[in-house]
C-alpha cells in the first residue's frame, strides 16, 4: 500500500509519462486531472494532520541502499504540509497561465513531483536527489521555452545553483563521515554539540549555506535569479518565486540551522546583515528596473530576505529572546513563504497577462491602462498591494510577524530592513503610475479586459489574498505546533 | 454591556461592505451606487449617535471589547474596539461630514463617467476612517490607518487619465509612507517593551499603568517614533508637501480626506496614545511632547505664510489646513489634549465646509480654481457665499459666534500656560493674524469686486450642493453652543469633568486678545487687498498687492519655499541615485564577480585540457579512438529533441522506481 505522500509523489510522475507517452491533444487538460489528483492528496494530508502534533506524521520508512545509510524516509509536519499545499495550489495556476506543448507539461509535472519530494523527504540522500531532480526540468524549461538571453539565463541558473548543491553534497558526505548518519532528525539531534570536529565544522557550515544561500538566493549570490525569472515563460517563472525560491528556505529552517546552531551564533551580526542586504538593495533594484518581469523578481529576493532576516534573528542573534518573539519570527517566516508564494506567482501571471496583450513588458510600454481595462488594473493593483505589504491583504501578516519577533532579537538589522518597505511601496507606486495612469497609450488601445479564462486565475487568488489577510487562523493552524516544537529546537 | 458595544464594528464595516458592493456594480448603475453610499453613511451616522448616546451615561464613560485575531505559536494577537468621549464625538464628526459630503458628491460628480467607482471609493474611506477612530489596538489602528492611506491614493488619482493627479497620489502615499515606516517601528517596539498592543484591556493595556510601567525610558522614543505617522497623515513639517498636492483629487475628497478627517487622524492618534507621550512628565514637559509643540508651531507658522502666497483656491485651503493641524499639534504638546481635540472636531465642520464652498465656487466657475480669475460671486452665488462667509469667520477664529473661535481660544490659553517656553505662544499669535489674513484675501479676490474672467458666467449650484453647505454651516455655528466656557459641556464631556453652567466664565482675558489678534488679520487683509484684482496706477490686475510691495519675499512664499525643490534635490535625487546604483551593482560587480569566477573555472578547464592533452592523452591514443566512438554515440544523445530529453528523465525515473518497488 503506497502511502499519501508517495502518492503525491507518484502521481505528477505518472502524469509526466503519461503526457509524454500519450495523444499529443488535450496536454492540459490532462495536465488538470494529474494536478487535481494529486491537489486531493494534499487536501487529505491537511484533512488528516494532527495540527496538536508537532512530531512528523505520515511517515514512511524503507530501506533504500543500506550501506550509505540512504532510506527512502517522507513525513510531514506543519511547514512541509504549508509547503505541499502551496505547491498544490501554484502548479495548475502555472498551467492555466500560458498554452504548453506536452513536453513543456511534462517537465512542469516532473519538477512538481521533485518539489513535493523536497519538502516531505527526511533523509539527506532521498532529500538531494528530489532538490537536484527539481533543477533539471527547471533549466530544460527556461532553455527551451524561454524568451531572450535563454541560453545564457539557464546556463547561469544551472551552472551556478547546481555549484551550489556540489558544495552542499560534499559537506553533506563529510557529516556522513563522522556521523554515519544522513536523518535529518537524528542530525539535528547532534547540531547542538557540533557535528563535526574543528575546522571541518566550518566547511561542512560554508559548503551548506553556499547551496542554499544560492538557491533562496541570499545576496550576494543573488545575480541568477533576475535573468532566469525574466527569461523563464510566465508559468515557469510562477512556479519558480511561487515554490522552487522556498526550497532554499526550506533547506535553511531544516538543515542549516538545527545541524549548525554554533557556527550561526558566532557569524551572527553577518548573516544579519546579508539578509538586510538582501531586503534593502533587492528593493532598491527593483525601483531601477524598467522591465517589469525584473523587477518582480528582484521583489521576490527582497519577500525572502525577510524571511532570512526572521530566520537568523531567531538563530544567529546572541540576545536571547522571550517564546512570543521566536515564535513570532518562525511564524511570520512560514507565513511569508506561504503568502510570498501566492502573490509573486499572481504578480507574475499579471505581468505575463500584460505580456501577451503588449509583446512587450517594459515599464513605458504601457500606459493609461485603467481607462481601457480597468478590472485588469484593479485585480492587478490588489496583488501589488499584498506584495507591499498592505494590511487587510496576506502579505503584511507575515511582514509583521517576522519584523516583531526580529525587533526584539536584532532591533538595529530589523530598523534598516523597514527601509525595504517603504522601497518596496516606491517600486509598485512608480509602476502603477506608469502603468495605469496618463492618458491611454496608443500601443493599449486594443487591449481586451480581463478574459473569463483569465479570471478563473485572478479571483480565487485574489480572493485567498483577502482571506488571508483578514482571517489568517486557519493557516497558523498548519504549522503552529511546529513552530514551537522549532522555537524549542533553536532557543 | 449593550448590543452596540459588543458590535461596534458594525461602524466601519457598514461602508466597507457597501464599498464592495458598489465595485461590483456596473458604471451605468449610478442612482444605485449613490443611494448605496449614502444609506451606509446614514446606517453609520445613527450607529454613531446610538454610540455617542450611550457615552453620556456615566462620566468618563470607556466600553471595550477585545477579541484574539490569531493565535501564532503559543501566543494570542488580541485586538480589539473601544468606545469612549473622544471615539464617540470622533465617530459623530465623521459620520456627519462625511454625509454631507457624499450628498454634496452626487451633484459636484454629476457629470463623471466613472460615478459609480467614486462612491465605491467614498464608502471605503469612510469605512476606514471610522475603524481608526474605534480600534483599541494599536495594530488595528495601523490597519485602519493603512486602509485610510489607501483610500486617499486613490482618491487623490481619481482622475487618473490626468498625470499630476497620478503623480500627486503616488506623491501623498509615498510621503505618507514615510513616516508610516516610523510608526510600524514605534509599534514593534511599545509590542515589545509592554507585549501588548491593546490599548485597554482591564488594567493590562499598552495605556494603562502596569502596560506603561513596563516602558520606563523606550517611551520617548515610541512616542517620537509614533509621531513620526502622525507627522505624515497629518502633513506636518517635514513631510507636508503631499498635502498640498492632494488637491488634485475631486473637491469633495478635498473636503473630506484631505481637510476634514484623514488629515487629522494624525492629531488623533497622539491623543489616543497621549499617556506614551506624557509618561514621566515633570509639570507636563516631556521631551517627546516638546518636540511635537515645536513641530506644530513651525509647521502652523510656515504654512500660514505660504497660504497668503498661493492663487489657487483649494490650495489657499490646504495650506490653511496643514496650519490648523500644527496648531492642534500644539495644543497636544503643550497639554491641552481637550482644546486639540475640540478643535479638531470644530475644523472638520468648518473646513469640510470652506472646501465645499470652494468647490462651489469651481463649480459654478467652469472648473476654475485662480482666485485672480474671480470676483463679485458675492452676488451671482449667495447661497455659497454666505455659507463660505461663516465658514471663514469660523476658521479665523472670530469669537462668540462661530465655533473656531472658541476652541481657537482655549489652544491660545494652554500654550500661554506652558512652562518651558513663551515662543510657541507669540508664534501662534502670529499665526492667528496670518490666518485671517490669508482668508480675507481670498474671500476679497472671490466674491467682492466685479466679476473677472471665470466668474462672469457663474451661476449658483443646485440644491443638492447647497444643502450640505447650510447644514455644515450651521454646524460650524451652533457647534460652538458646547464649547464656551460658560457651559463648557463638550469639554467635560472629553475630560470626564463635570459641567457647570457660569455666565462669567465667559469673559475671559484670551477671548479679547484672540479677538484683537482676527481683527488685526481681517484690517490687515482689507487694507491690502481691498482693491486686488483692479487696475491700479502702478500696478497691472494680476499682480498681487503683495507681490507689488514684496517681490522676493511673494516668490519665496508662492514657490512653498522650495521646499519640494529642495527634497528633489536632496533626498530623492539620493535614493534614485541609490536604486540605479543597487542595480548596477548588481549587474557589474556582483555578477561580475560570478563571471570571473566562472572565467577561472574555465580557464582552469583550458589548462587541464592541456596537460591531459600532452601528458596523458599521447600514451592512450588507442582508448581514445575507442572512446571517440562512444562520445559520437553520446552526442547522438544530444539530439536538443526535448523528447528525448524526457524520455531519458522518464526512463530514469522509472528506473527509480522500480529500485524503489523492487527494494521495498
Amino acid at each position: 500500500m503506497v502511502g499519501l505522500i508517495s502518492a503525491l509523489i507518484i502521481i505528477p510522475l505518472i502524469g509526466a509519462l503519461t503526457l509524454y507517452a500519450g495523444p499529443p491533444r488535450n496536454t492540459r487538460s490532462m495536465a488538470f486531472v494529474f494536478n487535481a489528483l494529486s491537489a486531493f492528496c494534499a487536501l487529505m494530508l491537511w484533512q488528516k494532520f494532527d495540527t496538536g502534533a508537532a512530531a512528523f506524521q505520515f511517515v514512511e520508512r524503507h530501506v533504500w541502499i543500506p550501506s550509505i545509510g540512504a532510506e527512502y524516509l517522507v513525513g510531514i509536519d506543519g511547514l512541509s504540509l504549508l509547503l505541499v499545499l502551496l505547491t498544490s495550489l501554484i502548479v495548475p495556476f502555472a498551467f492555466l497561465a500560458q498554452r504548453m506543448d506536452r513536453g513543456a507539461a511534462a517537465l512542469m509535472l516532473v519538477m512538481q513531483s521533485a518539489l513535493y519530494g523536497t519538502f516531505t523527504a527526511q533523509n539527506f540522500v532521498l532529500w538531494f536527489l528530489f532538490y537536484e531532480m527539481s533543477l533539471v526540468p527547471a533549466f530544460l524549461l527556461i532553455k527551451i521555452w524561454g524568451g531572450e538571453n535563454r541560453d545564457r539565463a539557464a546556463t547561469k541558473f544551472f551552472v551556478y545553483t547546481f555549484f551550489g548543491s556540489i558544495a552542499m553534497l560534499l559537506a553533506f558526505l563529510g557529516i556522513y563521515f563522522v556521523n554515519g548518519t544522513f536523518d535529518f532528525a537524528t542530525l539535528a539531534g547532534l547540531g547542538k554539540t557540533g557535528l563535526l570536529p574543528g575546522k571541518l565544522a566550518w566547511l561542512g557550515f560554508a559548503g551548506i549555506f553556499l547551496g542554499l544561500a544560492v538557491k533562496v538566493p541570499v545576496f550576494p549570490f543573488h545575480t541568477w535569479l533576475p535573468d532566469a525569472y525574466e527569461t523563464a515563460p510566465t508559468g515557469v517563472s510562477m512556479v519558480l518565486t511561487g515554490i522552487l525560491s522556498k526550497m532554499g528556505v526550506y533547506g535553511f529552517v531544516r538543515l542549516l540551522l538545527p545541524l549548525f546552531p554554533n557556527e550561526i551564533k558566532i557569524l551572527g551580526p553577518w548573516l544579519l546583515a546579508l539578509a538586510v542586504c538582501s531586503i534593502v538593495f533587492a528593493s532598491l533594484a527593483a525601483w531601477a528596473q524598467s522591465d517589469l518581469k525584473r523587477m518582480v523578481a528582484y521583489l521576490s529576493i527582497n519577500h525572502l530576505g525577510y524571511c532570512m532576516l526572521g530566520l537568523f534573528a531567531v538563530t544567529a542573534s546572541p540576545i536571547v529572546a522571550a517564546k512570543i518573539d521566536t515564535h513570532a519570527a518562525l511564524s511570520g517566516v512560514f507565513m511569508q513563504i506561504f503568502n510570498h508564494g501566492i502573490t509573486a506567482a499572481a504578480l507574475f501571471y499579471y505581468v505575463g497577462l500584460l505580456e501577451q496583450r503588449r509583446g512587450l513588458r517594459g515599464i513605458n510600454d504601457f500606459g493609461g491602462l485603467m481607462q481601457r481595462t480597468p478590472l485588469l488594473c484593479g485585480w492587478m493593483s490588489v496583488a501589488m498591494f499584498s506584495s507591499l505589504g498592505l494590511p487587510g491583504l496576506n502579505g503584511f501578516i507575515g511582514e509583521f510577524l517576522i519584523f516583531k519577533g526580529s525587533f526584539a532579537m536584532a532591533a538595529s538589522f530589523t530598523a534598516i530592513a523597514v527601509i525595504g518597505l517603504l522601497v518596496t511601496a516606491i517600486a509598485f507606486a512608480r509602476a502603477m503610475q506608469a502603468l495605469f495612469s496618463g492618458p491611454l497609450a496608443e500601443s493599449c488601445r486594443a487591449f481586451p479586459d480581463l478574459l473569463r479564462s483569465e479570471k478563473l486565475v485572478v479571483v480565487p487568488v485574489t480572493l485567498l489574498m483577502f482571506v488571508i489577510g483578514i482571517a489568517p487562523q486557519f493557516v497558523f493552524n498548519i504549522f503552529n505546533a511546529t513552530v514551537v516544537q522549532m522555537a524549542w529546537l533553536f532557543s | 454591556m449593550n448590543w452596540l458595544v459588543n458590535n461596534l464594528w458594525l461602524i466601519p464595516a457598514v461602508p466597507l461592505a457597501i464599498s464592495l458592493v458598489i465595485l461590483s456594480l456596473a458604471n451605468s448603475r449610478r442612482k444605485s451606487a449613490a443611494g448605496l453610499a449614502v444609506a451606509g453613511q446614514i446606517v453609520a451616522l445613527a450607529l454613531s449617535i446610538f454610540a455617542f448616546s450611550q457615552t453620556l451615561q456615566t462620566s468618563e464613560f470607556r466600553a471595550v471589547q477585545n477579541f484574539t485575531w490569531f493565535t501564532f505559536g503559543k501566543n494570542a494577537l488580541r485586538i480589539g474596539w473601544v468606545l469612549d468621549p473622544v471615539a464617540a464625538a470622533m465617530l459623530m464628526m465623521i459620520a456627519l461630514v462625511g454625509l454631507c459630503i457624499f450628498v454634496f458628491s452626487i451633484g459636484y460628480m454629476a457629470d463623471d463617467k466613472n460615478f459609480t467607482r467614486f462612491f465605491a471609493y467614498l464608502s471605503f474611506f469612510s469605512g476606514a476612517m471610522l475603524g481608526v477612530v474605534i480600534a483599541n489596538s494599536l495594530l488595528l489602528l495601523f490597519v485602519f490607518w493603512e486602509l485610510v492611506g489607501l483610500a486617499s491614493y486613490l482618491l487623490i488619482g481619481f482622475w487618473i487619465e490626468r498625470p499630476s493627479a497620478a503623480a500627486a497620489a503616488k506623491k501623498a502615499f509615498i510621503t505618507t509612507r514615510i513616516g508610516d515606516m516610523g510608526f510600524f517601528l514605534g509599534m514593534l517596539w511599545l509590542y515589545h517593551s509592554s507585549g501588548t498592543l491593546l490599548f485597554y484591556d482591564s488594567g493590562n493595556g499598552c495605556l494603562e499603568r502596569a502596560g506603561l510601567a513596563m516602558l520606563g525610558g523606550s517611551a520617548t522614543f515610541i512616542a517620537l517614533l509614533i509621531f513620526c505617522g502622525a507627522v505624515g497623515k497629518s502633513g506636518q513639517f517635514p513631510l507636508h508637501v503631499w498635502l498640498p498636492d492632494a488637491m488634485e483629487g475631486p473637491t469633495p475628497v478635498s473636503a473630506l480626506i484631505h481637510a476634514a478627517t484623514m488629515v487629522a487622524a494624525g492629531v488623533f492618534l497622539v491623543a489616543r496614545v497621549y499617556p506614551l507621550f506624557s509618561l514621566g512628565a515633570i509639570n507636563g514637559v516631556t521631551a517627546s511632547l516638546t518636540v511635537v509643540v515645536w513641530i506644530g508651531v513651525t509647521t502652523a507658522l510656515m504654512a500660514a505664510l505660504i497660504a497668503i502666497a498661493q492663487a489657487d483656491i483649494k490650495r489657499i485651503l490646504a495650506y490653511s489646513t496643514v496650519s490648523q493641524l500644527g496648531l492642534m499639534m500644539v495644543s497636544l504638546g503643550v497639554g491641552g489634549v481637550a482644546a486639540g481635540i475640540m478643535h479638531l472636531l470644530a475644523h472638520g465642520f468648518f473646513k469640510a465646509l470652506l472646501f465645499l464652498g470652494a468647490g462651489s465656487v469651481i463649480h459654478g466657475c467652469h472648473h476654475e480654481q485662480d482666485i485672480r480669475k474671480m470676483g463679485g460671486l458675492r452676488r451671482l452665488m449667495p447661497v455659497t457665499f454666505l455659507t463660505y462667509a461663516v465658514g471663514m469667520m469660523a476658521l479665523s477664529g472670530m469669537p462668540l459666534f462661530f465655533s473656531g473661535g472658541w476652541t481657537k481660544e482655549e489652544i491660545l490659553y494652554a500654550t500661554a500656560h506652558w512652562p518651558k517656553s513663551h515662543v510657541p505662544y507669540y508664534l501662534v499669535l502670529a499665526g492667528v493674524i496670518l490666518t485671517a489674513l490669508y482668508m480675507t484675501r481670498q474671500i476679497i479676490y472671490v466674491f467682492f469686486g466685479n466679476p473677472r474672467v471665470a466668474s462672469e458666467r457663474a451661476h449658483e449650484s443646485p440644491r443638492v450642493m447647497t444643502m450640505p453647505l447650510i447644514v455644515l454651516a450651521i454646524c460650524a455655528i451652533f457647534f460652538s453652543v458646547v464649547l464656551t466656557p460658560a457651559w463648557p459641556w463638550l469639554h467635560s464631556y472629553l475630560t470626564g469633568e463635570a459641567t457647570r453652567f457660569d455666565i462669567a466664565h465667559l469673559i475671559q482675558p484670551m477671548l479679547l486678545v484672540s479677538f484683537v489678534m482676527v481683527a488685526i488679520g481681517i484690517g490687515l487683509g482689507i487694507l491690502m487687498y481691498r482693491r486686488a484684482g483692479l487696475e491700479d496706477r502702478h500696478r497691472s490686475a494680476e499682480t498681487d498687492p503683495l507681490e507689488y510691495a514684496q517681490p522676493a519675499l511673494f516668490r519665496f512664499l508662492e514657490n512653498r519655499m522650495w521646499i519640494d525643490e529642495l527634497y528633489a534635490q536632496t533626498v530623492i535625487a539620493f535614493s534614485r541615485t541609490a536604486a540605479h546604483l543597487s542595480d548596477w551593482m548588481d549587474r557589474y560587480v556582483w555578477d561580475g564577480l560570478v563571471r570571473a569566477f566562472g572565467g577561472l573555472g574555465q580557464l582552469f578547464g583550458i589548462f587541464t585540457t592541456d596537460f591531459g592533452e600532452r601528458g596523458i592523452n599521447a600514451g592512450v591514443d588507442k582508448t581514445t579512438t575507442g572512446t571517440r566512438g562512444l562520445g559520437r554515440i553520446m552526442s547522438g544523445w544530444h539530439s536538443g529533441q526535448i523528447q528525448t530529453y524526457l524520455g531519458v528523465v522518464a526512463i530514469g525515473m522509472l528506473a527509480l522506481l522500480l529500485l524503489y518497488a523492487w527494494l521495498v
